[in-house]
């Protein structure tokens, strides 16, 4: 089978609709199927990663722990847009430092989020063969 | 139908996973092990312990692919095998071991 590239792009806050919770589980099912994976975060969607999320008061689970578990799934390509961080009044230090392990390189952790500007982004989306929008 | 777990009636979906995280206790393996005629050595408990580490850590049961590439990376290669894993865990490392350590089935195991 030929590797095709898949991007999954997350645009909604991650509760009060299912979209972010589903999006993030068919990556976790798809990762099992060696296709060239990447992630892309616009609009509320950046909100998906802010890091300290406690979702105790909306009776929900969290889980944005399992972000942190996407370098496991070999998941490393994560593009987060810039301006949406901007307009939101959030920059990358408010996100969850996402990391994967090279295994060629003893294990060497390196980082999966890629910040990108809106154009850079459409450049990426550009390449893609298969692109999924939740 | 629900387990008996040391008096306490627990429930379980129709696969024998827990109903309730919460639930558990290492008498829960030991009940389900029993079940399937499947002692527990120490083996056995440093995977299941191994699982509910990396559930509280990530909120996920791992894929089997990632699971053993994660005990192979904290308990050695010698270990971090499939054949290693389903010696131990005959019905499948991801499944079975799932069970007893009281997670729900690895996402994306049909």
């Amino acid at each position: 089978m030929a590797i095709k590239k898949f991007m999954y792009i997350n645009r909604k806050a991650p509760y009060g609709t299912i979209y972010a919770l589903e999006s993030l589980e068919v990556v976790l099912i798809g990762a099992a199927f060696d296709q060239d994976v990447s992630l892309a975060f616009i609009g509320d969607g950046v909100y998906q990663l802010v890091k300290g999320q406690n979702t105790q008061a909306i009776g929900q689970k969290n889980f944005s722990p399992t972000y942190a578990a996407l370098g496991d799934y070999d998941v490393n390509k994560i593009y987060v847009e810039k301006e949406s961080l901007e307009e939101r009044g959030l920059t990358l230090y408010d996100l969850q430092h996402l990391v994967w392990e090279d295994e060629d390189e003893d294990w060497a952790e390196k980082d999966s989020i890629r910040l990108v500007s809106r154009s850079e982004l459409a450049d990426v989306i550009d390449e893609q063969d298969v692109i999924l929008s939740f | 139908m629900p387990i008996e777990v040391n008096g306490k009636q627990l429930e379980v979906d129709e696969e024998g996973y827990l109903a309730n995280l919460n639930d558990w206790e290492p008498a829960v393996a030991e009940v389900m092990a029993a079940a399937e005629d499947q002692p527990l050595t120490s083996d056995h408990w440093e995977i299941i312990n191994f699982l509910r580490e990396y559930y509280e850590e990530y909120q996920i049961a791992p894929a089997v692919r990632v699971l053993t590439k994660a005990v192979g990376k904290k308990l050695g290669k010698d270990k971090g095998n499939s054949k290693y894993l389903y010696e131990l865990f005959p019905y499948g490392p991801g499944k079975q071991a799932c069970k007893y350590a009281g997670l729900p089935k690895p996402t994306g195991c049909v």
